[in-house]
């Protein structure tokens, strides 16, 4: 059984007891220990079931490579799935529930069903199976998939995320990603050339594993030396230490993510949760560390087969054991240190294997001075099935697994040699070598990384650059931290020579099955992922059917697939991969290190960017009264306009339908203030906008307005507004609230790339000037009323104001711009003041309106006005497939000049095609609604058999005015067609039945904005 | 009550370090020639500094001037006094290819001071804050969160923020949330 | 994400300060222009693996359009430079044939 030394736990505080619970059940542990830690030590060693079979399983590591011990952690508004017990610091309160079982974690009928059915799981029986017959795919298969992929559960989607996030900008000349001793070493060889040097620890600890497994470092026990060295980089002011922060992602051109996990460990002292650290480093050191292989063993997957360095992490730094009688399993020297550890702290190892014929070097030595028995040339067959190890079959290594001897053991440490973590050198195209002697793959100096200068920018330093022992860890992590300053601009400096311990290892092997010629019935059983279940037996039928890729053999078995990511699945497997292929190692390759090297929670990645600031609202300066006059608000682009002003006991329709009466026969006033002002400048602006709008507009006269019509080079209809010519020089130009910045950098761009010889400045003045359109029969009566309040004013008369003309002066006391131009058809001014003073003229035409009926009114009213005038709107009449010849409005593009943009484009063939759809009026029969975006559908059938379209619904009202449903749209020779009634089938089988006619429903002569 | 009212009425929140509205400011774009003497002699009357460098505001009694762009200054000066001020520079330079236009309505200002100020702004605008990167007279133009900004450092270490109206309550909502009291990074302070 | 240098207000800017543009130095046809040219003008670009020319907007920054020669396969930048002009300036070649000797793209070359 699994359970608390008396001694050891170097990283807890045996004083200060936590209670927490799993799966309900309250346990005890100890400040500094991990969820795992804690569960160890309460003899909990299921800690969750399998994807695929549903196998009992126990942890295997005690780091962020740790694929079994998932759990779904907290409650409610703070749940969240997926979280790995070996990175979850314990504390009090904590509720963690296991994954992946049904009815319950200790029997699941999932696992029934997998030895039942286990032979068909095989490699790819996804698309084997679920293939045929076709329709049950949609109703069979795909709710079966959805029901049984993912490990946890998806948090409660009524709920939000209690917690808050946030990201935080940082630059520096070194970064230094791992604060094992490596990492800190490099640091203090790059921070001493002055280096700006941050230094970035995923756990809450500094020092890596180096405590763990022993050594001198200048003298000092490994702990003594991190701790000095901390206190050493903590006091200079060219360096900052971050711990519990992960370096999840190096990206291009020195662009590094680190994800500082501010609250996990405290949750509830306030504050974000998690920090997201958005870095530029001139320079990155990489000191990842290595993580420990798997042996492929049958039995490989039961609880309490351990890493043999993990087991040992837990008895020194936790001051657990996951057993009594452990016995080791190894390749290498390394995990002859577990034996001794194991030993000092009093667990009885049954026997170490070592599959070396010739055994280890000086460790091996000790370990038998132990009493300990070792056997070379020796493996394991078979762990015996079950929730936790108590049977171990062993055999010869050089074998097929005959000839067994059985021991009892209720733990087993296996290590298959170490890995250098070279995720993050590889995450921007970083290269790797095979390096046969230690059988990894590690990163190959001559290949880095490069950034904007073409120089590398990833340097890694020691086991992560391939070195295992201390003595090269320390040397190459000097080396390392130094020659990243370099190349940060620092001046060169001779690498320091650290004096370390050393231990003489003897020559690893290479094991990659375990008995070498293990039979079917055992690779069946050796687990090469844990999380998502592939085995040897998986890989080596995928490459039989064919698989050679190492990326197709992933996908199609899913090795390295799971929330892992193949940290320790990725050697082993595509060792097998090449075996069964009779390929080499490197000739087969890896798969693709993608980031983040460790899942991040969604929050980190948002940031701050939820609730109200989730997304920027642009606001006018009338906003609040809007919302405080019962606005129904549309957004539009990141503006919010008022749709329609409900009042109390109306419907939005009602609303609607109110407005546009009273706008049509009293007065209404309309929020014009997003429409796009850009002031166009300079003795050639009038040759610009000739260029940018399709008539001319350098003839216009100061004073006088026109209407204009841009076009892209495509020839396609893009913006439309109101140019006003201020003088000479200078021109104002309305646009569409979409367009203002759209056009305003269209603008700019002609400018500044094209015509950059040309004289003209451009300004967006949109935000400087809020904007009131005051429309309707009394219009004028309002401000010839609110001058004679304030004593005088512009000369707004017929002949004073004339229709498209504006003029600069006061409006009951406002300085103000008056434009007498009009969407509506009614007569109408629009007003503009200062941004500043919007609230207040607003509300003095509110006031001085009252007695004329005043109303305001939103953007439907707005569009239904227009729409009765049969005024094109950008965005519904356009489609950016749409040409101004389509909508009717030839008497808007000039013949007489020679260019602009958009007319080159708009004589192509298709362009001036007779069979173009153009805009015509619809009138439904029976005067209802047509559905908005409606297709007419006219004689024969397409190549599909579908009934051919001649046309579509581009605008769609009820007009308030006429009783009736209106409609704008584009049908195929439309304007010969007037009075056919043509066909528009809704979407519940309905046909609408509409007659074309004249898009302008109202006021035809236009007389009624000419008052 | 005056007519003219700013994006949020001087709204202020103290946490990490303090946010201001700052209320209206005189502002003019001035585009032009920076090389013509005329330029120069028309943004000294109007502000009493020279043309600053590149990324730089220049400041003095009278007003300030910031760098914008190569062709682009945002002069600082009294509100009420703006519409004079456009009207004498473009006196000044009527000659020249100039445009000079009020936008102090179009603007919304912040100040953010006090110890957290720096990590405040670093955690919203991909700029290097670090002091020495970013000291008193430098100019910035940039993005904060999701909308374009700039922003500047002053003699008294105030930092002062500049974004358009119609996002004043984001960017105050942005900056406030930044400066939780619980949400010290501790790297500049 | 990408770093390119503003040529004009000298930020670093990273890519979300920056808007892209496209292929730098198209050549405008317009009317008169023979349907051949127009269409290449409209839609025909280079997608070359390896040098590149490209227009970039300092769109939050000081809001001018510049050029900038890359490597599409390395990202590596050979240099940025103003957009007032029709070809890459002589000292933007140079750069880039010190890196990517032999270079061509559309009619400029090493």
């Amino acid at each position: 059984m699994s359970t608390r030394l008396a001694k050891q736990g170097r990283l807890i505080d045996r004083s200060k007891q936590i209670e927490f619970s799993f799966n309900g059940r309250k346990l005890k542990g100890f400040a500094g220990d991990t969820l795992a830690s804690a569960l160890l030590a309460n003899d909990q060693m299921l800690v969750g079931r399998s994807f695929k079979y549903h196998r009992p399983r126990g942890l295997v590591a005690s780091g962020s490579e740790e694929p079994n011990a998932l759990v779904g952690l907290g409650t409610g508004d703070r749940f969240e799935p997926n979280q790995r017990a070996t990175t979850t610091e314990l504390f009090s309160g904590l509720s963690a529930q296991s994954q992946n079982h049904w009815p319950s974690l200790e029997f699941d009928i999932g696992e029934v069903n997998s030895k039942l059915f286990s032979r068909f799981l095989t490699a790819g029986f996804y698309y084997k199976m679920f293939i045929h017959p076709r329709p049950f795919w949609k109703h069979v298969y795909e709710p079966f998939i959805r029901q049984s992929a993912g490990l946890g559960k998806a948090p409660n989607k009524e709920l939000k995320d209690a917690d808050t996030y946030e990201h935080f900008y940082f630059f520096c000349d070194v970064l230094v990603i791992g604060g094992g001793v490596a990492g800190l070493q490099a640091a203090k060889s790059a921070a001493a050339t002055g280096a700006k040097v941050l230094v970035l620890e995923e756990k809450s600890y500094w020092g890596g594993r180096t405590p763990v497994d022993g050594g001198m470092i200048e003298g000092l026990e490994a702990e003594a030396w991190v701790a000095k060295t901390v206190a050493e980089l903590e006091a200079m002011d060219n360096v900052t230490l971050r711990s519990r922060t992960m370096g999840a992602g190096v990206y291009d051109h020195g662009y590094i993510l680190g994800y500082e996990r501010l609250t996990d460990h405290a949750p509830g002292q306030g504050g974000p949760r998690h920090r997201m650290w958005r870095i530029r480093a001139a320079q990155t050191v990489t000191a990842t560390g290595a993580i420990e292989r798997p042996l492929s063993f049958a039995g490989n997957d039961v609880p309490g087969v351990m890493l043999a360095a993990s087991m040992r992490d837990y008895v020194v730094n936790w001051g657990v054991t996951p057993g009594k009688r452990v016995l080791i399993a190894t390749n290498n020297d390394d995990a002859y240190r577990t034996a001794i550890v194991l030993h000092e702290a009093g667990v009885e190892v049954v026997r170490l294997l070592d599959t070396r014929e010739t055994g280890g070097g000086d460790l091996a030595d000790r370990v038998r001075a132990l009493g300990i028995r070792v056997e070379c040339g020796r493996a394991i067959a078979k762990v015996a099935d079950g929730k936790r190890v108590t049977k171990v079959a062993i055999c010869a290594q050089n074998g097929e697994g005959g000839a067994r001897e059985e021991v009892e053991a209720d733990a087993v440490a296996m290590s298959g040699g170490w890995s250098p973590v070279v995720h993050l050198w590889s995450h921007c195209g970083g290269k790797l070598i095979w390096d046969e002697a230690q059988a990894h793959f590690r990163p190959d100096p001559d290949r880095a990384p490069t950034g904007a200068d073409g120089k590398p920018f990833v340097v890694t330093a020691g086991t992560a650059s391939g070195p295992l022992t201390l003595k090269a860890v320390m040397a190459d992590a000097a080396a390392a931290g130094a020659k990243a300053a370099e190349a940060a601009g620092r001046p060169a400096q001779a690498v320091a020579s650290i004096a370390t311990s050393e231990v003489v290892e003897a020559q690893m092997e290479a094991v990659w099955l375990m008995p070498a010629k293990a039979d079917i019935q055992l690779r069946m059983k050796s687990w090469l992922d844990y999380q998502n279940d592939v085995k040897v037996s998986d890989v080596q039928l995928a490459a039989r059917e064919g698989y050679e890729s190492v990326e197709h053999t992933k996908r199609y078995t899913t090795l390295g697939m799971a929330t892992d990511q193949g940290k320790l699945s990725n050697i082993n497997g595509l060792a097998i991969l090449a075996d069964t292929l009779g390929a080499e190692i490197p000739q087969v390759g890896t798969t693709t290190f993608r980031p983040p090297y460790h899942p991040i929670s969604m929050g980190a990645i948002g940031g701050s960017a939820r609730g109200d600031i989730f997304q920027p609202l642009r606001k006018t300066p009338m906003y609040d009264w809007h919302d405080a006059n019962g606005a129904h608000w549309e957004p539009v682009g990141h503006w919010r306009r008022p749709f329609a002003y409900v009042r109390s006991g109306e419907s939005v329709h009602d609303a609607v339908n109110r407005e546009v009466k009273n706008t049509r026969e009293k007065l209404g006033l309309l929020d014009a203030s997003t429409l796009g002002k850009l002031i166009v400048k300079g003795p050639d602006a009038g040759k610009f906008l000739d260029m940018l709008y399709t008539n001319v507009m350098s003839s216009l006269k100061p004073g006088k307005c026109r209407y204009g019509l841009m076009c892209s080079e495509n020839g396609f209809l893009s913006d439309d507004g109101v140019v006003a010519r201020i003088d000479e020089d200078t021109f104002l130009c309305h646009t569409t609230t979409g367009g203002a910045d759209r056009i305003h950098a269209h603008m700019e761009e002609w400018l500044q790339t094209e015509w950059w010889d040309w004289k003209v400045y451009v300004a967006n003045v949109t935000e400087q000037l809020a904007q009131v359109a005051v429309v309707g029969p009394n219009a004028r009566k309002l401000l010839e009323k609110l001058n004679a309040q304030a004593g005088g004013g512009m000369d707004v008369s017929k002949e004073g104001l004339a229709f498209m003309e504006w003029k600069d002066g006061e409006i009951g006391g406002f300085k103000a711009r008056a434009y007498r131009i009009s969407f509506s058809g009614e007569l109408s001014y629009e007003i503009a003041v200062a941004a500043s003073e919007g609230q207040a003229f607003w509300n003095a035409l509110i006031e001085a309106g009252q007695e004329f009926g005043v109303m305001p009114y939103g953007t439907e009213t707005l569009h239904i006005l227009r729409a009765e005038k049969g005024f094109i709107m950008i965005g519904d009449e356009t489609d950016g497939t749409v040409i101004p010849q389509d909508l009717g409005l030839h008497w808007a593009i000039s013949k007489k000049k020679e260019d602009f943009l958009g007319k080159r484009a708009q004589e192509r063939s298709h362009m001036v095609d007779p069979d173009r759809w153009q805009l015509v009026g619809l009138e439904t029969v029976d005067g209802s609604v047509l559905p908005d975006g409606a297709y007419a559908v006219g004689n024969g059938l397409n190549a599909n058999g579908q009934k051919n379209t001649i046309g579509r619904v581009t605008s769609t009202y009820y007009s308030a005015t006429l009783g009736r449903g209106i409609a704008m749209g584009l049908v195929k020779h439309g304007p010969k067609r007037m009075g056919e009634v043509i066909d528009f089938p809704g979407l519940d089988g309905k046909i609408f039945k509409a007659k074309i006619v004249d898009p302008v429903f109202y006021d035809k002569e236009g007389e009624k904005q000419n008052v | 009550m005056s007519k003219a009212q700013s994006a949020l009425n001087g709204a202020s929140y103290a946490g990490l370090a303090k946010v201001e509205e700052t209320g209206l400011g005189g502002m003019i774009t001035l585009r032009g020639d920076f090389a013509s003497a005329g330029f120069q002699a028309a943004v000294k009357a109007a502000t009493g500094c020279d043309v600053p460098g590149v990324r730089k505001i220049a400041s003095s009694e009278v007003g300030a001037v910031a760098w914008m762009s190569p062709d682009e200054l945002l002069l600082l000066v009294d509100y009420a006094g703006v519409d004079a001020v456009v009207a004498q520079i473009s006196e000044a330079l009527a000659g020249e290819h100039h445009l000079a236009v009020n936008v102090s309505d179009a603007r919304a200002c912040f100040a953010v001071s006090g110890e957290g100020a720096r990590e405040v702004i670093a955690k919203v605008a991909p700029v290097d804050l670090a002091p020495g990167q970013f000291e008193a007279g430098d100019f910035r133009r940039t993005r904060f969160a999701q909308v374009a900004g700039a922003f500047w450092l002053d003699e008294a270490g105030v930092f002062h923020i500049v974004c358009f109206r119609s996002v004043a309550v984001y960017m105050y909502n942005l900056l406030c949330t930044s400066a939780h009291p619980q949400s010290k990074v501790g790297v500049y302070a | 994400m990408l770093i390119l240098e503003c040529p004009y207000c000298g930020v670093h800017a990273e890519e979300t300060e920056l808007h892209a543009g496209g292929e730098a130095h198209l050549k405008r046809f317009g009317p008169g222009a023979s349907d051949e040219d127009f269409h290449d003008y409209l839609f025909m670009r280079e997608n070359p693996k390896g040098v590149h020319l490209e227009r970039w907007r300092h769109v939050n920054g000081c809001g001018k359009w510049f050029h900038a020669a890359r490597c599409t396969m390395t990202l590596e930048v050979f240099g940025t430079y103003t957009a007032q002009t029709s070809e890459p300036p002589q000292e933007i070649k140079d750069k880039i044939s010190a890196k990517r000797p032999g270079w061509t793209w559309r009619e400029f070359s090493a």
